[in-house]
């Protein structure tokens, strides 16, 4: 279904919403209609896709399925404070620029434009990963993941609303470095700052939520499937009521799969209060919020799943 | 525009079966349509919708299944939604609107209050209608000296003396308005420090390699001049908490003023103020002009002049915001006399929290004007091992200090206090 426009071209990107949630999965990324929406429309209309949320609700896993499932050439910027353009888009190699510069006078090069032609070439350049995006292997547009932006500042967000507008980069000694192909842009935050409207106005948004118990259930079978189906029932049950509860930081999806992990370490087929408060440092992440759950509670919450299922 | 929605377009793409071209010539033009308006209808509701945005929606709605009432839904929401928190609204909107377009219109007065902006009529400012008083006549200059001092804007040297360490709890109203004149216009000095960021300069130690190759092509010589870069600063963001129960009486007022002060100085400024519960005033206090932010700030703020629960308001704190707000190394400015009606075990826990997350938590306290202050109290006892800094706010020179202290050198001379407190 192409259509005149900036639509995407390429191949491999799905044509509707459910397959999308078909791509997805079979990834092993298991997500509903809303989040699948938000995806299909960035392919479709090569927009780039803004990912909120708390962390470990999957929003980079995302980038790392699509990546995989389309065939394409993952790239990654973690962003942090002061991060510029030296580390973000390129570099000039300067030590080896310089050796260069040696060589070719000691060679009796006089001509400055050559000389300039010369040390100011590609070879001397080093990518980072915004440049590397714009370039397009014959398997198509590279996934760019730039991860957690709101730990960037304002002067990079602004640049990064630059490049995403028209997905190119000038390089003053060497000229204008377009994308044929926009790459795919998935944009993550957490959100310990509000990132500017300006550039969320660029994406498409959507804010990524914990999964219901059902959802979670599904995810946990296809992320960790040689868990027993009792205690896979089981965690997600005690997880969902651990997210209910008044906790500094509640666990994520990604606490779900590493606590179910931890339990078969232990050969557990079973939760009992004992393994439950003594794993407990697998889910939460906070001592106080460890603290909160007594020996008791954990006892209560138990029986509470137990007779839910 | 007809009433029908987007729903009638529905059936006849559906009716006609052509799978080429999911809605005809005629249905797209209807959708676009309705989708305008439903993007007017946000906006009225106070969500941030314009005609790109518009645009984008349309442009999304014709990549999807229209027939599918869900994916519908989520691709106007990846487009309209840009914060978790206008979810919700935009839920109702859409199922409000998609339901029924025009009974949506009166559904929208209900909707109406929850908006950030409510289109109230700003009230004739006290200082414009000032500038359109005539000038008083001699008998009445006598009879209202308040007048006098609106005209007799510079000070004598022994008045301004007095008016920086009168406490404003005994300042006279004509006093209180000089103060408030002399708050606004504080400079904080601002604190650098130091980011990943670099810029040429000569007085730069390290060399700048970019530059230094440059000028050497220039040259095309033997020798390379060497050309050098410093470090750029930065200013950490600010976070004021500013306690408004009654026992802090008109301090919260005046420190009003200097949060105002203090946002419309610089750049990443958070402000809360708490009594018995927390707000944020942050957006309030971003109008430039004091008197509309104050006005915002007491349609918003309900607890003003009550009891407090710091331990609580504190908790609040750190369970929603400091995550958002500390993020990048924030200076915290917590205002409050510290007489606390809540446990005492609970405050100590919030405070180590908060001093924690924090680059610098400073205590600003008005009881401190005493000399004879001592940390009685139970919750001056709990909160002061956790004050990186412990200073009096009760008059203009303290303010002016606080100002001054905040700068270049602070964390040197914040460390000499440290010791004095302890």
């Amino acid at each position: 279904m192409t259509e005149a426009g900036v639509e995407a071209k390429a191949q491999g990107v799905p044509g509707s919403v459910d397959a999308t949630v078909e791509l997805l999965r079979s990834g092993g990324y298991v997500c509903d209609t809303s989040l699948a929406t938000s995806v299909y429309l960035a392919l479709k209309l090569c927009r780039p896709l803004f990912l909120e949320g708390d962390a470990g609700v999957g929003k980079t896993e995302i980038a790392k399925v699509l990546a995989a499932t389309l065939g394409r050439k993952l790239i990654r910027l973690q962003c942090y404070e002061g991060l510029d353009v030296g580390s973000a888009v390129y570099e000039w190699s300067y030590a080896r620029q310089m050796l260069a510069l040696r060589l070719l006078e000691a060679a009796g090069t006089r001509d400055k434009d050559a000389l300039e032609a010369d040390v100011f070439s590609e070879k001397y350049l080093v990518k980072r990963p915004l440049l590397e995006a714009l370039e397009t292997p014959p398997e198509g547009a590279p996934v760019l993941l730039i991860d957690e932006l709101d730990r960037t500042d304002e002067p990079f967000e602004a640049f990064l609303l630059e490049l995403l507008s028209d997905f190119q980069v000038s390089v003053p000694e060497l000229g204008v470095y377009r994308a044929k192909e926009p790459p795919i842009v998935i944009i993550t935050s957490n959100r310990t700052r509000e990132v500017h409207d300006a550039l969320k106005r660029r994406c498409f948004y959507h804010w990524v939520d914990y999964p219901n118990a059902e959802r979670e259930l599904e995810i946990l079978e296809v992320k960790v499937p040689a868990a027993a189906a009792g205690l896979s029932q089981q965690v997600v049950d005690l997880v969902q009521q651990l997210r209910a509860r008044d906790l500094f930081k509640v666990p994520g999806i990604a606490e779900t799969i590493d606590w179910t992990e931890a339990l078969m370490a232990l050969d557990r087929i079973e939760l009992d209060p004992q393994s439950f408060t003594s794993t407990l440092g697998v889910v939460l992440k906070y001592q106080d919020d460890i603290k909160a759950i007594s020996e008791a509670e954990a006892k209560a919450m138990i029986e509470a799943s137990r007779k839910a299922s | 525009m007809s009433g029908e929605g987007i729903f009638a377009g529905r059936e006849a793409g559906s009716a006609s079966g052509g799978k080429e071209r999911l809605l005809a010539e005629d249905d797209r033009g209807h959708l676009a349509a309705n989708v305008a308006h439903f993007g007017r209808l946000l906006r009225r509701a106070g969500m941030p919708v314009g005609p790109g945005a518009v645009l984008d929606a349309v442009r999304a709605v014709e990549a999807i299944d229209v027939r599918r009432k869900e994916e519908f839904y989520w691709a106007l929401h990846s487009v309209f939604v840009r914060k978790r928190d206008e979810h919700e609204l935009f839920d109702e909107a859409f199922k409000g609107f998609w339901k029924d377009p025009f009974a949506m219109n009166q559904a929208l007065a209900i909707l109406l209050p929850r908006s950030k902006a409510p289109k109230r009529k700003p009230q004739a400012r006290r200082r414009v209608l000032e500038a359109f008083k005539r000038p008083p006549t001699s008998e009445e200059e006598n009879a209202k000296p308040r007048d006098e001092l609106q005209v007799d804007m510079a000070l004598t040297a022994s008045k301004t003396e007095k008016l920086q360490t009168k406490d404003f709890e005994q300042m006279t109203a004509e006093e209180l308005e000089r103060a408030k004149q002399a708050i606004a216009k504080m400079k904080l000095a601002q604190l650098a420090i130091p980011t990943r960021r670099f810029r040429a300069s000569d007085r730069g130690r390290r060399i700048d390699p970019r530059r230094t190759l440059r000028e050497a092509m220039r040259h095309g010589g033997d020798d390379i001049p060497l050309a050098f870069r410093e470090r750029t600063t930065r200013p950490p963001p600010l976070v004021v908490l500013c306690d408004i129960s009654g026992s802090m009486g008109r301090y919260s007022r005046m420190l009003l003023h200097f949060m105002h002060a203090l946002t419309n100085d610089r750049d990443r400024v958070h402000s809360f103020l708490f009594g018995t519960r927390f707000t944020n005033i942050t957006r309030n206090l971003q109008h430039r002009d004091i008197d509309e932010a104050l006005e915002s700030c007491g349609h918003d703020v309900t607890d003003w002049a009550g009891g407090t629960r710091i331990a609580t308001a504190l908790k609040v704190f750190n369970q929603r915001w400091s995550r958002r707000v500390l993020g990048q190394g924030a200076v915290v400015l917590l205002i409050t006399d510290g007489l606390d009606r809540d446990d005492v075990s609970e405050l100590e826990k919030e405070m180590e929290r908060l001093q924690k997350s924090c680059r610098r938590l400073v205590w600003l306290n008005p009881l401190l004007r005493y000399d004879e202050f001592e940390p009685l109290a139970g919750g001056v006892k709990a909160m002061l091992p956790y004050a990186d800094e412990f200073r009096a706010v009760h008059d203009l020179r303290s303010l002016a200090q606080l100002a001054e202290a905040l700068g270049p050198g602070w964390e040197r001379k914040a460390r000499r206090l440290g010791r004095r407190t302890e």
